[in-house]
């Protein structure tokens, strides 16, 4: 009697675990149906507009286009022209100093503004504003200020220098000195947005070592190289990798300040992503462009990497 | 008497005015510009290239403003601008925020697979997608419309990467709660999680208006008709009709980059606190 009713107990019991079981996996199911539409229009749009469009950049890189849109195999003609075309070169060089100038320079710049706005004193939100504003500002309409500034007989900028007795010298016609006075830009309008990471960064660093190095009787310039500098260095590898990206694909601020001056100024000037532009919508080489674009794929890719391997021999992670 | 030393000692630099003193200079550097623009934009032709140079106008020639409108169609560029501003910053809020919902929230066969795609599209710079891109418009026939302008910038990886972040460090417990009074997910999505992911939504709303109202390269890619063009591409359209008549030019600068200066000024702190966030620049 006893015996039978355990076991009717654990038959029952055994029903529950069963419907329960049964309505877990229909709940489950639910889930699921509810995250796939959730993430439905979101991954086509990825789909279409991002990830094929990848594969597609690589097999445009392998074809020579005519007229009206066709296309035929061409195997790697394209990059065969790439190693001999002196255009190539040129947009490699100028990308390349470009970015090894205007990364470091802004993020330097940067860190000591943030440094000097990370004081407690008066007046710290109006200077922030003040040094954000290009961040806010349409490249394009910046390009066009700065040209306008740069002028060689008009400009603000050789007045200014004429008070001084000097001659200022042709800004931006001058093609030895375009690329460098385009990096002058770059650096001035990147400073508000990077100050104000490191600004983030700078606060979370905690006083705790600012006292430290206090007692042990540190001066400023000690407690800068010592304590600030690595202790900000995860976020200054951060921007760096972030910055290093963006200035591979300089474009606005080069197409609206060079378009249409001579020659000589456009080759001195003209970036990979410039190249690119032209060759596919300009020329419509659009297999040469894709295979520019593969180009700076790689390599963007390639420094990124290398910059991660090299993170462990500077970047503090407290 | 040690304490007190090493409070004073924390700041980097003792007193304060040589540091309003480069400060002051610095902000000189960023304000100037600003003023020269706004200052040539109503000034004659003759004026904006006296030597030395004059700072204020004679007469403010507030002509150089209708000359704009005169020479170029701004009335539509700015409804273009405006247009396809708001649709990209609408669209991709909801989809990347229905998206992070679903990774952040819910347990599914192949979320993993699904993520780790999704964050490789994040290393895809934008021009290597680009001639596919304007190749799918040409083939849809999108060339110099909307929705060449808004579609392929609804969907961002980055946006939903940082709502998801956003959403995980919410407290589950709100989740069950709603779960228990038998609220389905999008209903959970709708009313739990959007009211209090409103940071995240701001940042990435600023985020995207300021990278969509600034674009250049894609408008100037899928347009060539006036009527669907941007500021952006109205600017380099201005150059070319005048050249070296910088007040006009100025002028067109000025009414391109404005409404984002004035939001800016506006809401400061949600821009700052955006970029803080977003942690990237347009």
């Amino acid at each position: 009697m006893k015996a039978a009713d355990v076991e009717l107990s654990t038959r029952h019991s055994e029903a529950v675990v069963n419907r329960k079981h049964k309505r877990v996996s229909r709940v489950m199911w639910r889930d699921f149906i509810w995250a796939y539409l959730m993430i439905a229009p979101l991954m086509l749009g990825l789909l279409i507009f991002y990830i094929w469009p990848v594969f597609q950049t690589f097999y445009f890189s392998f074809t020579t286009w005519g007229d009206f849109g066709t296309y035929q195999w061409s195997g790697l003609n394209n990059y065969q022209q790439l190693l001999h075309d002196p255009d190539l070169l040129g947009a490699l060089t100028n990308t390349l100093i470009y970015t090894v100038l205007a990364v470091p320079g802004s993020i330097a710049v940067s860190i000591v503004v943030a440094v000097l706005l990370n004081q407690k004193i008066r007046g710290v939100g109006l200077y922030r504003t003040l040094f954000f504003l290009p961040a806010v500002t349409m490249p394009a309409a910046i390009a066009m200020v700065w040209k306008w500034l740069y002028n060689g007989d008009y400009g603000l900028i050789n007045y200014i220098l004429s008070l001084v007795h000097i001659h200022g010298p042709r800004w931006i016609s001058d093609p030895h000195l375009a690329l460098y006075s385009l990096i002058l830009v770059a650096i001035w309008g990147s400073i508000g947005s990077n100050m104000v990471l490191f600004l983030a960064g700078l606060q979370s660093i905690s006083s705790v070592y600012y006292e430290a190095a206090a007692l042990d009787g540190a001066n400023r310039f000690q407690t800068f190289f010592r304590i600030t500098l690595p202790l900000l260095s995860p976020t200054i590898f951060f921007q760096t990798v972030v910055s290093m990206i963006s200035a591979f694909q300089m474009f606005d601020l080069l197409f609206l300040m060079f378009e249409g001056s001579s020659n000589l100024v456009v080759n001195s000037t003209q970036t990979v992503v410039y190249l690119f532009y032209e060759n596919a919508f300009q020329l419509n080489n659009k297999g040469y462009a894709a295979a520019i674009a593969v180009l700076l794929f790689v390599i963007i890719l390639g420094v990124t990497i290398v910059q991660f391997q090299l993170q462990k021999r500077w970047v503090h992670y407290a | 008497m040690n304490m007190q030393k090493s409070v004073a000692r924390r700041s980097f630099l003792p007193a304060s005015w040589p540091i309003h003193g480069c400060l002051v200079l610095g902000s000189c550097l960023f304000v100037v510009p600003f003023l020269w623009m706004i200052l040539t934009s109503i000034k004659t032709l003759g004026e904006s290239t006296l030597v030395p140079p004059v700072i204020f106008p004679a007469v403010p020639q507030w002509s150089n403003y209708s000359e704009v409108f005169n020479t170029l169609p701004f009335v539509t560029y700015y409804i273009n601008t405006i247009l396809m501003t708001a649709g990209r910053t609408i669209g991709q809020l909801l989809l990347c925020s229905l998206a992070a919902y679903a990774f952040a929230r819910i347990e599914f066969p192949g979320r993993n697979v699904l993520f780790i795609l999704m964050l490789s599209v994040l290393m895809v710079p934008s021009y290597v997608v680009l001639l596919p891109q304007y190749i799918i418009m040409k083939d849809l026939g999108w060339i110099n419309t909307l929705q060449a302008l808004i579609v392929p910038g609804l969907f961002s990886a980055f946006g939903t990467f940082l709502l998801r972040q956003f959403f995980l460090t919410l407290p589950r417990e709100l989740d069950e709660a709603a779960k228990l009074d038998g609220a389905n997910h999008f209903q959970i999505y709708w009313s739990v999680i959007l009211p209090l992911a409103k940071p995240a939504l701001i940042a990435l709303a600023i985020f995207v208006c300021l990278w969509s109202w600034n674009d250049l390269l894609w408008p100037l890619v899928v347009t060539d008709s006036p009527d669907k063009m941007t500021l952006s591409v109205g600017l380099a359209m201005l150059q070319g009709e005048h050249l070296t008549d910088f007040p006009i030019l100025m002028a067109g600068a000025v009414l391109a980059s404005w409404p984002m200066l004035a939001m800016f000024i506006f809401w400061q702190r949600h821009f700052i606190e955006g970029i803080a966030i977003t942690g990237t620049k347009g």
